[in-house]
């Protein structure tokens, strides 16, 4: 955010792709842990993450951004039953 | 539209003359659901617009909410937006009205004043508007239907002008003012357009090449600097509505400031009151003076930005005054106006006694007879010095 006193006018935000600077990632309460053996990089859970935070690089998952991972899970349970490659371990404060 | 025309004068209700005042102004959208009195406004407009007469979208909306709502995405997307409504519309559109006024989009909305339910009645009184007057919108009153026009052109500058960027609300007395045929001069297309110029929003929805977001969240950390800046932007309303009307004047011969003087001058007692009453209440000083009474009135046309300092000023020699209220705001305390006007006049040394008095609920006549009455009593208390009641119903 700008300077308090030259905040834009009404609450406006004058440009795109501001969230990619608002770190979320402090929300988490459970954190998503990969296993890479197990991956088969079918990209489920990059296709269901609500918050962009799956990296994929080169048509492989290779991790989370955790700066805006919330911890919400949904990668874990979309990651299908024969693989289970993500478990959610608790955050350490 | 016309009944008649004698000298440059023509003579039409409050709707018609709104709906032609907006004929006038060409918005480029216009999102509305009609609901009595303010019917008229939409229906005629809707006609210009179906006869081309206008370049403005017409969006038949299922509700005032959504009649709202349109009107915020449409002016956040950089149209210049108009919209008409009265009572349960106002209220249906409540939620709304604080979100178009904290995104500081300069939608024009004229209400015609009516009561609101319960019990259900459809004619005049303020409780609709005196309800929405802390949703952040500019308020001015209208007394005629000349009024309610040249308010509406003045509204589209006040709301545009960038040291506001906020929307105005132009109200009028339904049915009295709203289906009353009154002789008005009407003003040239060609100089309202010169007058309201062209609108340009500062970051439009619509310009992709600069992408913006509006309606994002705010937390603690921001919250309260952007209702700082909403509060300061409201504040300085004032001063703008003031140029305004002075700039109206030299051009269309109508000046306009933020109130109007009845023989206040030296007058001792006064009534101060909005909309049409006022103009009843004139009838009465003029009885009245012919009896050598010195009695006075105050019209404030602007209520939101209230301003505080000219109504003290205008009062600091007056020594009883009767607050006028078409509403109440069910505090046990005399209506808003009343209020707001005693709360003014605290700053004075030495100030007039103030009284409420509540009149004309869900139109209930009030007559010349029910102005002198009041007189009367004010004249009583300047010379007493005593209030027997602060505050009562009258027209009763």
């Amino acid at each position: 955010m700008a300077e308090k006193k030259n905040l834009p006018i009404g609450g406006i935000i004058t440009e795109g792709g501001t969230a990619h600077e608002y770190a979320t990632g402090g929300w988490r309460k459970l954190r998503p842990v990969l296993d890479k053996e197990k991956c088969t990089n079918c990209l489920i859970c990059w296709v269901m993450c609500p918050d962009s935070a799956i990296v994929v690089q080169d048509g492989k998952m290779i991790g989370f951004d955790m700066d805006h991972c919330k911890g919400c899970g949904i990668c874990a349970e979309e990651c299908p039953d024969k693989v289970k490659a993500i478990n959610m371990d608790e955050e350490k404060d | 539209m016309a009944t008649t025309m004698t000298k440059a004068q023509i003579g039409l209700t409050g709707n018609s003359a709104i709906a032609y005042a907006m004929k006038q102004i060409n918005p480029d959208v216009c999102p509305a659901y009609p609901i009595t009195p303010s019917t008229a406004v939409v229906e005629e407009f809707s006609s210009y617009v179906a006869d081309g007469k206008v370049d403005t979208e017409f969006i038949t909306v299922e509700s005032e909410h959504s009649a709202m709502s349109a009107c915020i995405g449409a002016s956040a997307a950089g149209a210049r937006v108009m919209t008409a409504t009265s009572s349960q519309g106002l209220a249906l559109m409540w939620e709304m009205l604080y979100i178009a006024s904290g995104m500081r989009l300069p939608i024009v909305l004229t209400d015609v004043n009516r009561a609101l339910s319960a019990p259900i009645n459809i004619h005049c009184d303020h409780s609709d508007s005196m309800g929405a007057r802390d949703s952040g919108w500019i308020q001015i009153y209208s007394e005629t239907v000349q009024e309610a026009y040249d308010n509406l052109f003045q509204a589209v500058r006040i709301a545009e002008n960038e040291k506001v960027l906020l929307p105005v609300m132009v109200c009028l007395d339904g049915f009295i003012t709203s289906h009353a045929i009154e002789n008005i001069s009407l003003i040239d297309d060609d100089d309202i357009r010169q007058f309201i110029g062209e609108y340009k929003a500062q970051h439009p929805l619509l310009d992709t090449d600069h992408p913006v977001t509006y309606g994002a969240m705010t937390l603690p950390d921001t919250y309260i600097e952007f209702k700082r800046q909403q509060s300061e932007a409201i504040t300085r309303a004032k001063d703008v509505v003031s140029e305004i009307g002075k700039e109206f004047g030299k051009r269309f011969g109508r000046e306009y400031g933020l109130m109007e003087e009845y023989k206040l001058d030296d007058a001792e007692a006064v009534i101060v009151i909005l909309s049409s009453a006022a103009g009843t209440t004139k009838v009465a000083v003029d009885e009245l003076r012919k009896a050598g009474k010195k009695v006075g009135i105050l019209k404030p046309r602007l209520f939101r930005p209230f301003p505080f300092k000219e109504i003290a000023d205008a009062l600091k020699n007056v020594k009883a005054v009767a607050v006028l209220d078409r509403a109440d705001s069910m505090s046990g305390f005399g209506g808003p106006l009343f209020n707001e006007v005693r709360s003014a006049l605290y700053e004075l040394e030495k100030r007039p006694k103030v009284v409420s008095r509540i009149f004309g609920l869900g139109g209930r006549d009030y007559m010349v007879k029910d102005a002198v009455h009041v007189f009367d009593e004010l004249l009583k208390i300047v010379e007493t010095g005593k209030v027997e009641t602060l505050t009562k119903y009258i027209t009763i």
